[in-house]
C-alpha cells in the first residue's frame, strides 16, 4: 500500500476531472471511459516520485480543459456579439 | 470610502452551445427540458467581483452580493456564483414565464437592493444572451442618479477615496473613463477570464446563505410594458449556384441587375 496522503491526492484530482468532464463537449460518457483507462493504465505506480509526476499530469490536464472551455465560449460569444 | 459592497445581478439563460429551437405557439424559444447555466457576461463580473477582492486594491471588499430574479432553479445559478467566490446571494421568487421581467422591471428591483443593502458598486454582464436586451445597466444608474461605464474592458481602484478608472473598448480604439464611486459598471467579453469552480468550492459554497425575497419586498410589481406578438425562425439559408464559364456567369450577373 503506498502513502495514503498520496493516495488521496489523486482521488481528489480525479474527482475533479470527473466535475469538469460533466460538461465536455464530446459528452460525459465519452470523456468519462477515457478518463478512467488514463489513469487505471496509471495504477500499477508505486514509486512515490512517479505518483507525484502522474500527479502533475493531471493538473496539467485540468488546466488545459479550463483553457479549452473558455476559448470555446469565448469564440462563441465572440462570433455573436462583435463584427469581424 | 471605506470598502467596496458589490452586487452582482445575475441570470439564468439557455447554455450558449444550445440552438434555441423556437415553440410551437411561437410565443417565444423552447425552454423546458433545455440546458441552462449562468449568462456568459455575468460569468464575467462574477470574476471581476473576485478579482477586485483578490488583488488588494486600495480598497478593500468587503461583501459580495449576487442576486438572480427567476423560477426555484435560479438557485443552482446562485450556487454556482457563489461557488466563484460571491459571498451571499438573494433569490427573488419571480414566476417563470416566456422571458421573465423586463429590464426597466429588473433595474427598479435592484435600485431597491442597492438602497436596502447599502451597496456601493453594481456589476452587471452587458447582457444576457437570451434577451440580448442590454439596458438593465444602464437604466439602474439612470434611476439611482449614478455614473455608469459600460462594456468594461478593465476596471482599476485608483485610490482609498473611491476613485475608478474603466476602460472600454470603442470603435477603432479604447476609451478611459474615471469616475467616484459609488457608480454601476457594465463588463464586455474581454474583461477578465472566469474561472472554473472547483469541486471544494462548489461544496463550500452550499454553505453559504441564500434568501428568498419577492419583488414585493423592494416595492415592485412584475409589470409588461412589452407584448410579444410572435417569434419565428430567420429564413434558411439559399443555397449558391455554379456557372459554367465566364459568359454564363456575366449573364446570370446582368439577370440580377448586379451589371
Amino acid at each position: 500500500m503506498t502513502n495514503p496522503a498520496l493516495r488521496r491526492e489523486v482521488i481528489n484530482i480525479y474527482k475533479e476531472l470527473l466535475n469538469l468532464g460533466r460538461a465536455y463537449p464530446l459528452g460525459y460518457d465519452y470523456f468519462r471511459n477515457r478518463l478512467h483507462k488514463a489513469f487505471s493504465s496509471q495504477a500499477h505506480l508505486n514509486d512515490e516520485e512517479q505518483i507525484k509526476k502522474g500527479i502533475a499530469r493531471a493538473e496539467f490536464v485540468k488546466k488545459e480543459i479550463e483553457a479549452l472551455y473558455y476559448l470555446r465560449r469565448y469564440r462563441a460569444m465572440k462570433q455573436r456579439y462583435e463584427n469581424n | 470610502m471605506s470598502a467596496l459592497r458589490i452586487l452582482v445581478p445575475v441570470k439564468r439563460v439557455i447554455d450558449y452551445a444550445i440552438k434555441p429551437r423556437i415553440n410551437k405557439a411561437q410565443t417565444g424559444v423552447e425552454t423546458a427540458g433545455v440546458k441552462h447555466s449562468l449568462n456568459p457576461f455575468d460569468e464575467l463580473s462574477i470574476e471581476e467581483a473576485v478579482r477586485l477582492r483578490e488583488r488588494k486594491g486600495p480598497l478593500s471588499v468587503d461583501n459580495i452580493l449576487a442576486l438572480s430574479a427567476g423560477g426555484p432553479k435560479c438557485a443552482d445559478t446562485l450556487r454556482t456564483a457563489m461557488a466563484m467566490g460571491a459571498d451571499r446571494a438573494f433569490h427573488i421568487d419571480v414566476a417563470e414565464g416566456n422571458d421573465g421581467p423586463e429590464p426597466l422591471t429588473v433595474a427598479k428591483m435592484l435600485k431597491g437592493v442597492v438602497e436596502k443593502e447599502n451597496i456601493n458598486l453594481v456589476l452587471l454582464g452587458k447582457q444576457a444572451i437570451d434577451g440580448d436586451q442590454g439596458q438593465t445597466g444602464q437604466m439602474l444608474a439612470g434611476l439611482l442618479g449614478w455614473p455608469q461605464a459600460t462594456q468594461a474592458s478593465k476596471v482599476d481602484v485608483k485610490d482609498g477615496e473611491g476613485t475608478v478608472e474603466v476602460v472600454h473598448e470603442v470603435d477603432g480604439g479604447t476609451e478611459t473613463l474615471k469616475a467616484k464611486l459609488p457608480m454601476v459598471i457594465t463588463t464586455d467579453l474581454r474583461l477578465n477570464e472566469p474561472r472554473y469552480a472547483s469541486l471544494p468550492n462548489i461544496m463550500k459554497a452550499k454553505k453559504k446563505p441564500l434568501e428568498k425575497k419577492t419583488l414585493a419586498d423592494f416595492g415592485v410589481e412584475n409589470q409588461r410594458r412589452l407584448k410579444t406578438l410572435q417569434v419565428t425562425e430567420p429564413p434558411p439559408r439559399q443555397g449558391g449556384g455554379k456557372v459554367e464559364d465566364v459568359g454564363s456567369l456575366v449573364s446570370k450577373l446582368k439577370e440580377l441587375g448586379a451589371l
